[in-house]
C-alpha cells in the first residue's frame, strides 16, 4: 500500500475552486473568453489528477487517510479538514471530474448568448469544487460542508435566470425540500457525535459494534437504527428519493448544463455514496435498510411513470433521473452498495449524455422543448441522434451497454437478498424496467423520427421567453448544434457504451471496492451470491438475452413503437380510458398539492400564528407597547400635578417639610 | 415692665415666616416679590439663630447667621439677574405667566 502525495490531492478540489474565484470575482476583467478558459483548466487539471489517483488506487493500491487541516478543537472533538482516497472516492473523484470537464466544454456552446456567461463558469466550478470536497472527505463535518455547498449551487443554478418566476420558485422549493434532508442528516450526525464523539470515518466505524448495543434513551428503538434512517433522510432529500423528491423535476427550470452536471450525473448521487460510505453502519441495522429498500423501490417504479406523460424533453430525463436514482437506493438497502456505486458510474456517464443531447436538442429547436413539436431530426442532428440513442440504450439495460451491467446488478442483487422487503422491490425495479424502456424510447421517437413537426408547432409551448434565446435570424430550421456541444457527447458516449463492460468485474466482485464497503455477508448474502453466478462481463451480457429484463425493456421498446411510430391513435384513445391516472399522474401524485396546500399552507398558517398572536399580539402589544402604555398611564396622570407655576411647588415643599416635622416631633418617639 | 424674652423673638420669627410664606402663595403678579419673601424667610430664621445663640450663650449660631447672610446676598444676585432676563425674554415678569414647566 503506497501512500498518495497529499499536494496532487489538494490540488483535485483547489483547482476547480481557482478557476471559480477567477471567473466570478474577475469575470468582467478577464473577459468570456478568459472564463471559460481558466475554469475549463482548473478542471482539466482536476481531472488529470484523479485520472492519476484511480490508476494508482486501481492499480498500485496506493491510499490516503489524513487530516491537512485541523479547524478547531472542542475538549476532545476535532474538527478537520482531510481527505479519504480508497476506490470509492477516486471512482467519484474521476465521475465528478470527466463530467464536469464534458458540461464544462459543452456550456461554451450552450450558453454563447447568455449574459450571465462568466457567472455560469463560476457556479460550475465552484460545483466541482464543493462536490469533491464532498467525496474526498475523511470526515462527516467536511462531508457535510460539501453536501450544503453542493445545494447552494444546485440553488444557485437552478434560479440562474433569475428573472423567471417559475426559476425562482424552483429553486426556492430545491432548497426547501433540500433543508428538510439536511434536518434529519444533521440529527444523525448529532446523535453518531453524541454517543462516539468523534466524526472521522475510521474512528467512527472502528465504535460501531458499540453502537449497535444501545437504545435511543427513553424509547426501545436500536441507537443505529435511529441513526441510519436519519442519514438515509438527508440521502433522500439530496438523491431526491420519494417523497423528497419533488424538487428535482422543477429544477429542469436551470440550464440544461447544470441538469447534467448536478441534477443527473453527480450532485443528486452524493446520497448514495454518503450511503455507500456509512455501509459499516447500515450493515448493523435491517430495519433501516428495509427502510431504504421500500423508499427506492416506490421511487424506481412510480417516477417512471410520471415519465411516460411529461411532453417536456428535459422532465421526461428528469423522471427517468429519479427513476434510476430509486434503482441506486434498493440496491444500497439489500446491502449491495457496490452495486449502487456502479450504477451511480454508469448512470452519471449515460445520463449526462441524455441530458446533453436533449440541450443540443433544444438548441436546434431554438428553445422549444416540447417533445410534440420534434419529430424527424435524426436527419438534421445525426450526431445528437446516435448519442441519444446510445444513451437511451444504454439506459434501458441492453446487453454489453454500460447500464446493463449495473441494472442487471441490480435486479439480481434484490433478487438475492434475504430482507422481508426486497419481495416489493423486485417487482417495482422488474416493472421499472419496462417503464423505462417505454418513456425513454417514446421520446426518442417522438424527437427524432416521425414526422417533422417543426414547421407548424401544433404546441405553441411556453417557449420564447427563455433569457437565452438565440438571436440567430434564420427561421425554425432545427440545425447540428456547434462542435463544442458535440465533443462532449461524442465523448461521453464512449464511456456510455463500454465502462459497464470494462469495469463490471473489479468494481463489483474485485478488490477495488473492499476497503472502503463493508458487507455483513453473513447477514446481507446478496453480494456473495451474486459473485457466485458471475463469470466475466461476456457471460454475462450473453446470459442477459436469456433474462426476464431485457425482454421487459425489448417490450417497452416496441410498445412505445408501436404508440407512436405506428399506430398513435392508440395513446390517444387509452389516454381518453384512462383520463382518471393520467390526472393524477399530471398532478405527480397530487404530492405538490399536498406540499403545497398542507405543509407550506400549514407552515405559513403556523407562521401567520406565531406572527399575529405571538409577536404582534403578545410580545409587540403586551410587553413592549403594554409596558410603555402603562407608563404613559402614569405619566399622564403625574403630569397633571405639573402645573408649571413655581408657588404650587414651593406649597407642595412647604407641605412636605411639614409633613416631615410633624413625623420628627410627634411621631419619632 | 417686662423684659422681651426669648419667646419674643421666636414669636416675631414665626410671624415673618408665616408673612413669607403667604407672600409667596399669595403673590400671582410680581417675581420680585417672590424674592423678596423668600429673603423675609431667610430672616425669620436668622432671627431664631440669633436669639437662641444668645439665649444659649454659644456662638455658633451667630456664625451659621453670616453664612446664611453671604448666601442670601449671592443668592438674590443670581435671582435678579435671571429676573432681568425672564423680563428682556418675557417682556414681563407677572407669576402667573410664567409656567413653562407645565407638563
Amino acid at each position: 500500500m503506497s501512500e498518495l502525495s497529499l499536494n496532487s490531492l489538494l490540488a483535485v478540489p483547489l483547482a476547480p475552486l481557482v478557476g471559480s474565484i477567477a471567473a466570478g470575482l474577475f469575470g468582467k476583467t478577464i473577459g468570456r473568453r478568459g472564463a471559460h478558459l481558466l475554469t475549463i483548466l482548473g478542471v482539466l487539471i482536476s481531472f488529470i489528477i484523479s485520472a492519476m489517483t484511480l490508476k494508482a488506487v486501481a492499480v498500485d493500491g496506493a491510499s490516503f487517510n489524513g487530516t491537512v487541516y485541523e479547524w478547531m478543537t472542542l475538549g476532545t472533538l476535532k474538527m478537520e479538514v482531510g481527505f479519504l482516497v480508497d476506490g470509492l472516492t477516486a471512482m467519484m473523484m474521476c465521475v465528478v471530474t470527466f463530467v464536469s470537464l464534458m458540461v464544462h466544454i459543452y456550456t461554451i456552446g450552450y450558453m454563447e448568448e447568455d449574459d450571465g456567461y462568466q457567472r455560469f463558469f463560476s457556479y460550475i466550478s465552484l460545483f466541482t469544487f464543493s462536490m469533491l470536497m464532498l467525496v474526498m472527505s475523511n470526515n462527516l463535518l467536511q462531508l457535510f460542508f460539501g453536501w450544503e455547498a453542493v445545494g447552494l449551487v444546485s440553488y444557485l443554478l437552478i434560479g440562474f435566470w433569475y428573472k423567471k418566476p417559475t426559476a425562482i420558485f424552483a429553486n426556492m422549493k430545491a432548497f426547501l425540500v433540500n433543508r428538510v434532508g439536511d434536518f434529519g442528516f444533521i440529527l444523525g450526525i448529532g446523535l453518531l457525535l453524541a454517543y462516539t464523539g468523534t466524526l472521522n470515518y475510521t474512528e467512527l466505524f472502528a465504535k460501531g459494534s458499540e453502537l449497535s448495543l444501545l437504545t435511543l434513551p427513553k424509547t426501545d428503538w436500536a441507537l443505529i437504527t435511529v441513526i441510519c434512517v436519519c442519514l438515509f433522510i438527508g440521502a433522500m432529500g439530496k438523491s431526491a428519493q420519494f417523497p423528497l423528491h419533488v424538487w428535482l423535476p422543477d429544477s429542469m427550470e436551470g440550464p440544461t448544463p447544470i441538469s447534467a452536471l448536478i441534477h443527473a450525473a453527480t450532485m443528486v448521487t452524493a446520497g448514495i455514496f454518503m450511503v455507500s460510505r456509512m455501509s459499516p453502519l447500515f450493515e448493523l441495522s435491517d430495519a433501516a435498510l428495509n427502510f431504504i429498500v421500500i423508499i427506492g423501490s416506490i421511487t424506481a417504479l412510480f417516477m417512471g411513470f410520471l415519465g411516460i406523460i411529461q411532453n417536456d424533453i428535459k422532465r421526461v430525463v428528469a423522471y427517468s433521473t429519479l427513476s434510476q436514482l430509486g434503482y441506486m437506493t434498493v440496491a444500497l438497502g439489500v446491502s449491495a452498495y457496490s452495486v449502487g456505486m456502479f450504477h451511480v458510474m454508469t448512470h452519471a456517464f449515460f445520463k449526462a449524455l441524455l441530458f446533453l443531447g436533449a440541450g443540443s436538442v433544444i438548441i436546434g429547436m431554438h428553445h422549444d422543448q416540447d417533445i410534440r413539436n420534434m419529430g424527424g431530426l435524426w436527419k438534421r442532428m445525426p450526431i445528437t441522434w446516435i448519442t441519444f440513442l446510445l444513451a437511451n440504450l444504454a439506459l434501458i439495460g441492453t446487453p454489453f451497454f454500460s447500464g446493463y451491467f449495473s441494472k442487471d446488478s441490480i435486479i439480481m442483487a434484490v433478487e438475492a437478498s434475504n430482507l422481508p422487503a426486497a419481495g416489493f422491490a423486485e417487482f417495482a425495479v422488474l416493472a421499472g424496467v419496462f417503464v423505462t424502456a417505454f418513456y425513454s424510447f417514446r421520446v426518442y421517437f417522438l424527437v427524432f423520427h416521425g414526422k417533422e413537426n417543426f414547421h407548424h408547432k401544433p404546441f405553441p409551448g411556453e417557449h420564447d421567453h427563455h433569457d437565452d434565446d438565440h438571436g440567430h435570424g434564420h427561421a425554425h430550421e432545427p440545425h447540428e448544434s456547434p462542435w463544442v456541444v458535440t465533443a462532449p457527447l461524442v465523448l461521453l458516449a464512449i464511456p456510455s457504451v463500454v465502462i459497464g463492460f470494462l469495469t463490471v468485474g473489479p468494481l463489483l466482485f474485485g478488490g477495488f471496492l473492499k476497503s472502503a464497503i463493508f458487507v455483513d455477508a453473513a447477514k446481507h448474502p446478496a453480494m456473495a451470491e451474486l459473485a457466485s453466478h458471475f463469470h466475466g462481463a461476456t457471460a454475462m451480457a450473453l446470459h442477459g438475452f436469456q433474462a426476464a429484463p431485457f425482454w421487459l425493456a425489448l417490450a417497452g421498446v416496441i410498445t412505445a413503437y408501436v404508440f407512436y411510430m405506428v399506430a398513435p391513435q392508440i395513446p390517444a384513445t387509452l389516454a381518453k380510458v384512462l383520463r382518471p391516472l393520467i390526472v393524477i399522474g399530471e398532478n405527480k401524485y397530487y404530492l405538490d398539492w399536498f406540499n403545497e396546500k398542507v405543509l407550506a399552507a400549514g407552515a405559513r398558517l403556523l407562521g401567520r400564528i406565531f406572527w399575529k398572536v405571538g409577536d404582534v399580539a403578545i410580545i409587540d402589544g403586551l410587553i413592549v407597547n403594554g409596558s410603555a402604555k402603562v407608563v404613559g398611564l402614569i405619566g399622564s396622570l403625574t403630569r397633571l400635578f405639573q402645573t408649571g407655576y413655581l408657588y404650587h411647588y414651593a406649597l407642595v415643599m412647604i407641605l412636605g417639610v411639614l409633613a416631615f416635622m410633624t413625623w420628627f416631633v410627634f411621631l419619632q418617639h | 415692665m417686662t423684659s422681651i424674652t426669648l419667646g419674643h423673638y421666636l414669636s416675631l420669627g414665626a410671624i415673618l415666616f408665616t408673612m413669607s410664606i403667604i407672600g409667596i402663595f399669595m403673590n400671582r403678579k410680581n417675581l420680585i416679590v417672590l424674592l423678596m419673601a423668600i429673603e423675609l424667610m431667610l430672616l425669620a430664621v436668622n432671627l431664631n439663630f440669633v436669639a437662641f445663640s444668645h439665649y444659649l450663650g454659644d456662638m455658633a449660631g451667630q456664625v451659621f447667621v453670616f453664612f446664611i447672610l453671604t448666601v442670601a446676598a449671592a443668592e438674590s444676585a443670581i435671582g435678579l439677574a435671571i429676573l432681568v432676563l425672564v423680563f428682556r425674554n418675557r417682556l414681563a415678569i407677572n407669576v402667573s405667566d410664567l409656567d413653562t414647566l407645565k407638563g
